[in-house]
Order: C-alpha cells, then structure tokens, then sequence
C-alpha cells in the first residue's frame, strides 16, 4: 500500500538520458512545462507528447513504470475532464433535442486538458526516474547558487531535500512497523467513523514523531563528527561539468519550442 | 495430554507476490504448539522466525496454508480477527517504540480498552501487571518517554500482557540490553508462564537464553522448519545447527568436548548449575 509511492524513485538504466547533465535536466524539464502550457490546439501538443515519448524511448525506462507514476493523478484528471465537459457552453451542442448539454468544444478541451496533465506527469517523471535524488538536490544547489548574493543559505536547504528524500523510505518502513505492533494490541484502523479513524492515528503518529525526531538528533551528532560545517569551503566529489553531449537536447528543445510557436500561430486554437 | 492451542498447515508466506521480486518467507511450515507450552523460536537472520510468529496473530495473511487457534481458522472470519489478536498477544522487537500515551497508565491501558473491558478492569489488570514487570506502582503515573531503556521495554511488554493472552509471543525480547536487564527479562518471561499456565513463544538469537527457559526449541532455516523437538533433542544435533549459522550453548559445547576426549559426561547441561553438579559427579567417579 505504503511502498506504491513512486514519487523520487530511480529507475537505474545505463542511458543517454541518465547520463545528462543533471542541471540540464532541471532545466529542460522546466522548459518543457512552460511550452506545454503555451500549447493552443492539439497538433503543438501531440509535438510536445512527441518529444517525451521520444525521451522516454531514449530513457530505456519501460513505459509501464510510468502508467504506475500516472495512476494516483487518475482522480485529478478524470475531475478535470468532468470540469470541462459540463462547464464550457461554446460550441455546437451535441444532443441538441436532449437534456445533456455537451458541447464540442466542451469535449475537446477536456480531452486537451487530461492530455496536457498526463504529458506534464510524464516529464517530471522522466526526471526523477533517470536521476539519483542526491545528484538532483546537488542540480538544484547549483543551479540556484546566484541567491548566494542575497544570503541565502542555498547549500542548507539542498542539504535537507537530500535527507528528507533519504528518510522517505525509511519512515514508511517505521510506519509500518509501528502499525503493526498497534494491531497486535487490538487497534483498530479500519473501521469507525471518520473522527474516530482521525483518533486511531495517534497511536501512530506519536511514536512515529518521537522516532524521527530520535533519528534527526542522532544523524546531527554523526554529521557533526564528521567535521560537517555546512556549505561553506566544501568541495564536491563528484565535480558536474557540461559537455558538448549536453547540448545536443538543449537544441532539439530549441527545434521543437520553434515548431510550436509556428504551429500557434498558423493553426486555430483550441483554448 | 495436552491440547494443541496454535497450529499451523501447509503454511506459505511470500512477500511482493505477483512482481519479479517474490520472496518466499516461509515455506510449508506444519507445526503444533500445545497449551501450557514454552516455546523456543531460533535461526539465523531472514530465515523466517519473525513471518512465522507474525502468522500466529493474523497480522500477516498466510499466501496459502491455515493457521488454527483452538482448531478454527483464524481467517474463517476476517471481522473477528482482532480478537485473535486478544487471545495471541504478540510483543514485537524493540516494543519501546510503540509507547505513545501520556503515563505509563494509559499505555499499558490501551489494549484492555481495545478490548471494551470495563474501566475498573482496566484499573485491576494495570496494577496487577506493572508489579508483574517489576515495577513499582510510582511508575504508573511517569510519562513512558522518561524511562530507561529497559523500564520502557517492561512497561511495552507490559502492555500486551495486560490483555492476558492465552499465547504470549515475544520477538527478540532481550535485544539490546545489558545482561542485567536481560535476566531480569527473562525471569519475567518464565514467571509469567509458571504463574498464568499460558503457552509462551520466544524468539532469541541467545542459544543460552534459550536453553535456560524453554520446554521446546523450534529451529526455522532458510524459510522452512528444520527441527521443533526437545531442548535435549535439538541440541544433540550440533553440526546441523553450525552448518545453519546456528550454535548451541557454550557450556554444551564444553561438554561435548569433554565428551569427545573421553570423560563419560552427560552432554544435556545448559545451566552452570547443572555443570558444577555433573563435574562433581564425574570428579567423584574418578576417585573411586
């Protein structure tokens, strides 16, 4: 139940796409949410959809590992087709003599929108599929250095995302160890109405609170013996440096935000 | 003759069924434990004990095979499970990390209410059991979080005894205390089944813990049942034991040697008790 959690798993595969610069990717990953959203009508989307199916293949992530990342965002999606179907009035009506007022139109942004949410999960996924967390956070450290100028502490706050996603893991794995042991003395999760489920969750929650927060203090004090002084004057072991090779999809995005743009303006749009 | 109280048949437990990354924990497990019994579990890490006791209470489902409390399933009716787990108390590894209540009280009171016993129950078999544990009635009052290390894993046992199961499982009770605080958990352990007549189970990696309490060893090895006999019988097997990663007591060993060498020892001794009385015995032997 618990271990379905997709969000930051890494699928480890030997591929261009894994081999990319990993700030590249944050950026690109950005990049392509912004074009999506400047997607008018369905031919600069499928161009768009294209180009993750595209970097899927190129990812040797199996496509089934994405549809399991897809599964808990169902509920949004199927929430926004409904939204959209019934709530746009434009359009030629589709059962003109009856009482279902659907449009066309109403139609078309539904299924433009479900397909837009479903190409923006894709891509996030493709991110943290093809990137170990740590290097992630390091991307992220870098990639926001300049707010050093205004003193923000950049290296701190990489430095807790890393551990939050190392803990992930971890927690789940104490969770339900904890749940068990309060089956064993008859707690009961399952049933109840929902104030009494709200209650039935203490018995969780606090040993789970008292554990992390054990955990938080030990792993300070072993940080704290290994010389950790936060960011300041520490090296990485693992220097990042952009090759020609990173390039290459920075230029294919280029081609494709061109193709977009010119599809937007010679075509009719949708929304 | 005693009753079988927990049995299990065919029993199979794998863990991530149906991904390429199925486990089988255990494996065809058919065993019986009778009533008034104290049971012995050991084997090396990952070879099943902790799925195995984890059946007994139905926190975990059996993949396939039955497990049978009294002779029912009980699975037969999947509501009532949570009173199986009324009647098989089960205390996990480092239970310390399930205290949550404010006193001690109420946390040794959390499975009686969960029980739906009356608060004056409750109040009895609070008081009743924090003596039980060695602790004094002060403590009842004290927030579980300011305990030592071994008081919390008291008050914890303490909990799951309060419901009075008739099978009381412990995993690992002594893990991670000092010797003192092992024997006092011991002592308490065996107290507890001469004192109540309930049928114990307990895991342990301690062959000389073990030994010293139990009535009947259960050996798991890489997820199936190698040997659930007599502690005589089960350590009388010694190179099988050290082929699964397993010893016996060292004091048995010691007599085993002497044995080897010669001396007409018996090899059944797991106390010093017992070996100071069988040294002397042979000593006196040798003067005549």
């Amino acid at each position: 139940m618990l271990s379905d959690i997709t969000i930051g798993q890494y699928y480890k595969a030997d591929s261009f796409v894994h081999r990319l610069d990993p700030r590249i990717k944050i950026i690109l990953t950005i990049w392509f949410i912004v074009i999506i959203f400047l997607c008018k009508n369905f031919l600069s989307l499928a161009l768009m959809l294209s180009l993750v199916v595209f970097s899927i293949l190129a990812s040797k992530v199996p496509f089934k590992t994405f549809f399991k990342s897809l599964k808990p965002i169902i509920p949004v999606i199927l929430f926004t087709t409904i939204l959209n179907i019934f709530y746009i009035k434009d359009g030629n009506l589709l059962f003109p003599d009856t009482f279902i007022k659907i449009t066309d139109l109403g139609l078309a942004t539904a299924f433009f929108m479900s397909v837009r949410i479903i190409t923006l999960i894709m891509c996030s996924s493709l991110l943290t599929y093809t990137t170990v967390p740590t290097m992630l956070t390091d991307a992220i450290e870098k990639l926001l250095s300049p707010l050093k100028v205004f003193h923000i502490e950049v290296h701190t706050f990489a430095m807790m995302m890393t551990l939050a996603l190392r803990f992930i893991p971890t927690l789940i794995e104490e969770i339900e160890r904890i749940t068990n042991a309060q089956k064993a003395r008859g707690a009961d999760l399952e049933n109840g109405k929902l104030m009494q489920r709200v209650k039935a969750m203490i018995p969780i929650l606090i040993p789970l609170f008292v554990s992390a927060f054990m955990r938080a203090s030990e792993l300070a004090f072993a940080m704290s013996c290994r010389c950790y002084r936060g960011g300041n004057g520490r090296t990485k072991m693992k220097q990042m440096k952009l090759s020609l090779k990173d390039i290459v999809p920075l230029l294919i995005f280029a081609v494709f935000t061109v193709g977009v743009v010119l599809v937007n303006k010679y075509f009719n749009p949708i929304i | 003759m005693s009753v079988a109280i927990l049995e299990t048949k065919d029993l199979n437990h794998a863990y991530s069924k149906g991904t390429a990354h199925e486990i089988a924990a255990i494996e065809n497990i058919n065993l019986s434990i009778e009533e008034g019994e104290l049971v012995g579990i050991i084997g090396h890490t990952g070879s099943g004990k902790s799925t195995l006791i984890q059946h007994f209470n139905g926190i975990l489902k059996p993949s396939s095979g039955t497990v049978l409390l009294d002779g029912e399933d009980i699975w037969k009716d999947k509501t009532k499970i949570r009173n199986v787990r009324f009647k098989v108390g089960l205390c996990f590894q480092y239970p310390e990390y399930q205290l949550f209540e404010e006193t001690v009280y109420k946390d040794i009171a959390f499975g009686p209410k969960n029980m739906g016993l009356s608060a004056e129950e409750i109040d009895k078999k609070v008081r009743q059991v924090i003596s039980f544990v060695g602790l004094s009635e002060d403590y009842l009052e004290k927030s579980p979080f300011d305990l030592s290390g071994g008081e919390k894993r008291r008050v914890a046992i303490a909990g799951v005894m309060a419901m009075e199961p008739r099978v009381l499982i412990l995993d690992e009770p002594c893990a991670g205390l000092d010797p003192k605080g092992r024997n006092t958990i011991l002592q308490l352990v065996t107290d507890y089944q001469k004192k109540t007549g309930s049928t114990v189970v307990v895991i342990s990696h301690s062959m000389e813990d073990i030994s010293k309490i139990a009535s009947k060893i259960l050996v798991m090895n890489k997820s199936r049942l190698a040997y659930y006999d007599s502690v005589d019988n089960v350590f009388s097997n010694a190179a099988e034991l050290k082929e699964m990663g397993l010893n016996i007591p060292s004091i048995t060993q010691l007599f085993l040697n002497l044995r080897n060498r010669g001396y007409d020892v018996k090899t059944n001794i797991y106390t010093l008790e017992e070996a100071k009385k069988e040294l002397l015995r042979l000593f006196s032997k040798e003067e005549k």
